[in-house]
């Protein structure tokens, strides 16, 4: 079933979704790399950025993990910090 | 682990060296390494005004913690404070601070520097830098 997702954007993914706090529509449950595809799908801008990451509960996600409705998740692009 | 040998914390005031040395001093310790990133004037050849920092706060702090508590695991080092600042910054201000103390030197030196490269690579944190005609996110594109 498609649901919507709150999506927490940092840095230039914020720019590039137009917000801070962003409901995108995706099916549920999803894994990070599926969430991954869809972001770039429907923001090809994604596509220039260096490096996506995705957190979720405030920490680094990969691939195969399994993203449940009421994860906090965020897209983190690089970092650049210090 | 002992999180009392720890000091994280994201400030949108100005960062002090000496906060970072009182927590850190002790007494049975010899070094005291730290750390000091200043904001530039420049970027290769074009003249920075100014930069702005943000940070996923939560997330952050735990990314820093996992770096202070990894290297209290892997350093003979006693205590180390690591602080940055958000917000806007202007040139030669203080974004962020790691102090490390030591019995001696050499581990102050080495946990100081693992700490500042280590936080460029994992912690959430974004720089922006602005110039007299424009904007960019650092890092963001190849």
């Amino acid at each position: 079933m498609t649901t919507k997702l709150k999506i927490l954007a940092f840095g230039i993914a914020r720019d590039i979704m137009g917000g801070s706090s962003v409901q995108f529509n995706i099916e549920m449950p999803t894994t990070t790399s599926k969430l991954k595809k869809a972001l770039i799908d429907q923001f090809p801008e994604f596509i220039d950025v260096r490096s996506l990451a995705v957190a979720v509960n405030n920490e680094y996600s990969s691939g195969s993990d399994v993203i449940l409705d009421g994860d906090e998740v965020a897209i983190i692009p690089p970092v650049s910090g210090g | 682990m002992d999180k009392r040998r720890i000091d994280i914390q994201i400030l949108d005031t100005s960062l002090s060296v000496e906060r970072c040395r009182e927590f850190i001093t002790r007494s049975d310790c010899g070094a005291e390494a730290i750390f000091v990133g200043t904001v530039r004037d420049h970027t290769k050849d074009r003249r920075v005004t100014k930069l702005e920092f943000e940070a996923y706060t939560t997330m952050a702090i735990l990314e820093m913690e996992k770096i202070a508590l990894r290297l209290l695991d892997h350093h003979n080092i006693h205590k180390i404070a690591i602080h940055h600042r958000i917000g806007i910054l202007r040139i030669s201000e203080i974004p962020v601070i790691i102090a490390v103390s030591a019995p001696h030197r050499k581990a102050a030196f080495a946990a100081c520097e693992e700490a500042i490269d280590t936080l460029k690579e994992t912690v959430p944190i974004w720089k922006k830098e602005f110039f007299e005609d424009g904007s960019t996110w650092v890092a963001a594109h190849p």
